[in-house]
């Protein structure tokens, strides 16, 4: 198939469109028994006209089995250990410490350490656990876990209700913890001081915290979970559990 | 830039003849299956060690207590390392489809990769997920949907931060989106279409491409046009989303372009406009103005590089493009959301060209688009006229019935606005063209000269005689049998005799 050579420079020159030649039309053209009339068509899905395409497509979809050769080898360094106060945690490839501190450090609550999988997530616990005013204020206050969903409830347990009914999650979706306690019988007074004068501290040292031990006697509302999680081995929990406040330094 | 990423077809002692075969084997399976309307395809990801690939065989099938004892360990292990290298060796067995049986039937299986799925260690997270990916690609029903406990988590990984990590997440998804509406009818309330949304900021290109990978199944789905892609399907739809609009800037040409990541997307368009919800929408969001600009830039790398691999993106784009220039929307909408550019008709016969050399399944395709771009358009046809097209067009006549169908047409619009169009067909080499194709004997084709001769015969009767002289009259009477054709040939005949 030969193209005109000046079709190359029309396409490299500048957007326009052709001054249209005069449009006179005889009505005799559409007389009977000529039926041609000029009109765009449209073919829906399903059409035959598509068969070659597609096949083609999927051709293509089951043809990648990745080569070796593209995925570059990761690059090994000198073993390095993680930075993050009390995390012992040694690499020696980047990419292996990439994905540990994102799933690990990432999105970590500034108040109770826990960390967790998205962002979304942390924001939800925040509002639940920690933000006082959104306690005082809001008679709902679990909000649904489904990036999307705007419903928000009074119990942990008919948030997890909603979730497994509409949303049809695993009742034991491992993100979603509710709270043990939350009678004002306990002491919410000394605790909420105390989780105050916490999370400012938590929030003012960004050092390990060893600078900021536990005041002892102290009792919080939120029950954490204890052994830490971060020295691997036997017996390490599944799931994000938040870490005891970590006194000493691994 | 505009290279394709090659596939490995193992085992490497193949020969080419033998590949050759099974890719023919393939694509006959492929459109028996589209006939029956059941074409499913699954992306497989699989990195493996060059040692295992050299020595053509892989690993071995595992039985019953091999699976328990490596899931053990990766649960229970003491060393980090001794755990990771217990779900690798699951993994390797998980490529035979038989050890994939013996997984989902043994009790608890599922439970526990799912447990390693969420732990908090970042390598075993990952080599759980691969496990996963590779039960996910089965072909057995039974297999992927056995992966359904798992979903609501690899959702919620799509918002983590390891692009490695969600990229297979995506994979793995795609695959299970495909494999029936029971599984789609799981991943849609739990909300995939808001995660996904959230997903395509991300900046990393294999994350995008497995991300239009997995939407482009879901688009496919056959329930799509009704339950997926409309407004009004709440927090489900598609068009309802950002994903509509971020879609179009995946394609828009530029330096930030990444073939891989644009033929996803194309295709997911297709799929979106082809359904025919709500196109309006899109031209809203400057789709046609998008598309357009994207076909010049394909049109100036079919001309730079010999790679074949840009017909995968030019397919979805041209059918999208036919398929928008049909909606009303096109003419009453204000002229910047209008294709009018010249170059798009320059860029159009590039790629003929190309599919010609390359690809000729597609050219019927880009013909559809000429068609549609021509048949309400003066300006486009004299277009065709002013930069001396036609004889290309001509050129395509031998190619098979559809296409001599189609470059009629195209030529049917051109004539039927009038002498002064039929003033620049004739003379040249459109009558000789024509009294060829009423050689043909696909009634089609022939229906198809005949309705162009008659346009001709109006606006240009000076034609009558030369037809006459080159024995015009001898191949119409071939036809002045056929039930189809008779009225038609008879009235030429006559206009004939009489002029």
């Amino acid at each position: 198939m030969q193209l005109p050579p000046a079709l190359c420079a029309r396409l490299a020159a500048g957007p326009g469109a052709a001054e249209p030649l005069p449009v006179e039309r005889d009505p005799a053209a559409g007389a009977a028994p000529f039926r041609f009339v000029a009109r765009p068509v449209r073919f829906p899905r399903e059409h035959q006209f598509f068969e070659d395409g597609d096949v083609q497509r999927h051709l293509y979809l089951q043809d990648v089995i990745m080569q070796v050769a593209d995925v570059p080898e990761k690059p090994r360094v000198p073993a390095f250990a993680c930075q993050v106060a009390g995390c012992c945690q040694v690499f020696d490839a980047l990419d292996d410490y990439e994905h540990h501190y994102h799933t690990l450090h990432g999105n970590v609550c500034s108040f109770c350490k826990r960390a967790f999988p998205s962002g979304h997530l942390l924001d939800a616990h925040i509002l639940e656990w920690h933000d006082s005013l959104f306690q005082i204020l809001s008679e709902r206050q679990d909000m649904c876990l489904v990036e999307g969903c705007t419903e928000k409830f009074k119990t942990s347990r008919d948030r997890k209700d909603h979730m497994v009914r509409m949303h049809l999650y695993p009742a034991d979706f491992r993100f979603d913890k509710p709270k043990k306690s939350r009678s004002p019988a306990s002491a919410e007074a000394p605790g909420d001081s105390g989780e105050r004068s916490e999370g400012e501290a938590m929030e003012i040292c960004s050092e390990p915290v060893a600078a900021s031990p536990a005041p002892a006697g102290e009792r919080r509302i939120y029950r954490h979970r204890i052994p830490s999680t971060i020295c691997f081995g036997q017996g390490a929990a599944r799931g994000f559990k938040s870490n005891k406040k970590k006194t000493k330094q691994c | 830039m505009w290279s394709r990423r090659q596939g490995r077809l193992r085992p490497t002692v193949c020969g080419v003849e033998e590949l050759r075969r099974r890719r023919r084997e393939r694509e006959a399976a492929l459109r028996k299956a589209r006939r029956e309307q059941q074409l499913v395809s699954k992306r497989l990801l699989r990195n493996d060690a060059p040692e295992e690939a050299g020595e053509g065989c892989v690993a071995a099938i595992l039985g019953e207590t091999e699976v328990q004892q490596f899931l053990r360990q990766a649960q229970r292990g003491t060393e980090e390392k001794e755990r990771e290298g217990a779900l690798v060796s699951l993994r390797r067995g998980l490529q035979h489809p038989e050890t994939q049986q013996t997984f989902i039937r043994l009790e608890g299986s599922m439970r526990t990769l799912v447990g390693l799925l969420t732990s908090n260690q970042a390598l075993l997270q990952l080599e759980a997920a691969r496990c996963l990916h590779e039960l996910s690609h089965s072909e057995q029903s039974t297999v992927a949907e056995a992966c359904l406990p798992a979903t609501s988590y690899l959702l919620t990984y799509l918002s983590s931060h390891s692009s490695d990590f969600i990229e297979l997440c995506l994979y793995t998804l795609g695959n299970l989106i495909v494999e029936s509406e029971a599984v789609r009818r799981q991943l849609l309330p739990q909300g995939i279409v808001p995660a996904l949304a959230a997903c395509i900021q991300s900046p990393h290109v294999a994350v995008l491409e497995a991300l239009g990978y997995a939407l482009s199944q879901l688009l496919q789905a056959e329930e799509a046009p009704e339950k997926i892609i409309p407004p009004a399907s709440a927090s489900s739809s598609i068009l309802a989303s950002t994903l509509p609009q971020h879609m179009l800037q995946m394609l828009q040409p530029g330096p930030k372009l990444n073939p891989g990541v644009a033929v996803e997307f194309a295709w997911c368009l297709h799929y979106i406009i082809c359904s025919q919800v709500s196109n309006p929408l899109l031209i809203g969001h400057g789709a046609l103005s998008t598309l357009g600009l994207l076909l010049l830039d394909l049109a100036g790398a079919v001309q730079k590089t010999e790679d074949a691999g840009l017909e995968l993106l030019a397919c979805p784009v041209l059918r999208c493009l036919s398929n928008l220039l049909t909606e009303a929307a096109v003419e009453t909408v204000g002229g910047q959301m209008q294709l009018r550019d010249e170059r798009v008709v320059a860029a159009l016969f590039i790629l003929l060209q190309f599919f010609f050399q390359k690809q000729p399944s597609l050219l019927p395709e880009g013909l559809w688009l000429l068609n549609n771009l021509t048949a309400n358009s003066p300006s486009f046809c004299t277009s065709l006229l002013s930069l001396d097209l036609i004889e290309p067009l001509l050129q395509l006549l031998p190619v098979s019935n559809v296409v001599s169908v189609m470059v009629l047409t195209v030529l049917c619009n051109v004539a039927e606005k009038g002498p002064a169009y039929c003033q620049r067909l004739w003379p040249g080499p459109l009558l000789p063209a024509l009294l060829h194709t009423l050689a043909f004997s696909d009634t089609e084709v022939v229906g198809q000269s005949l309705e162009l001769l008659h346009l001709l015969f109006l606006y240009q009767p000076e034609a009558v005689q030369v037809f006459l002289q080159q024995s015009g009259l001898q191949a119409l009477e071939r036809h002045q049998e056929e039930a189809q054709l008779q009225d038609r040939v008879y009235a030429l005949q006559q206009t004939a005799l009489q002029g």
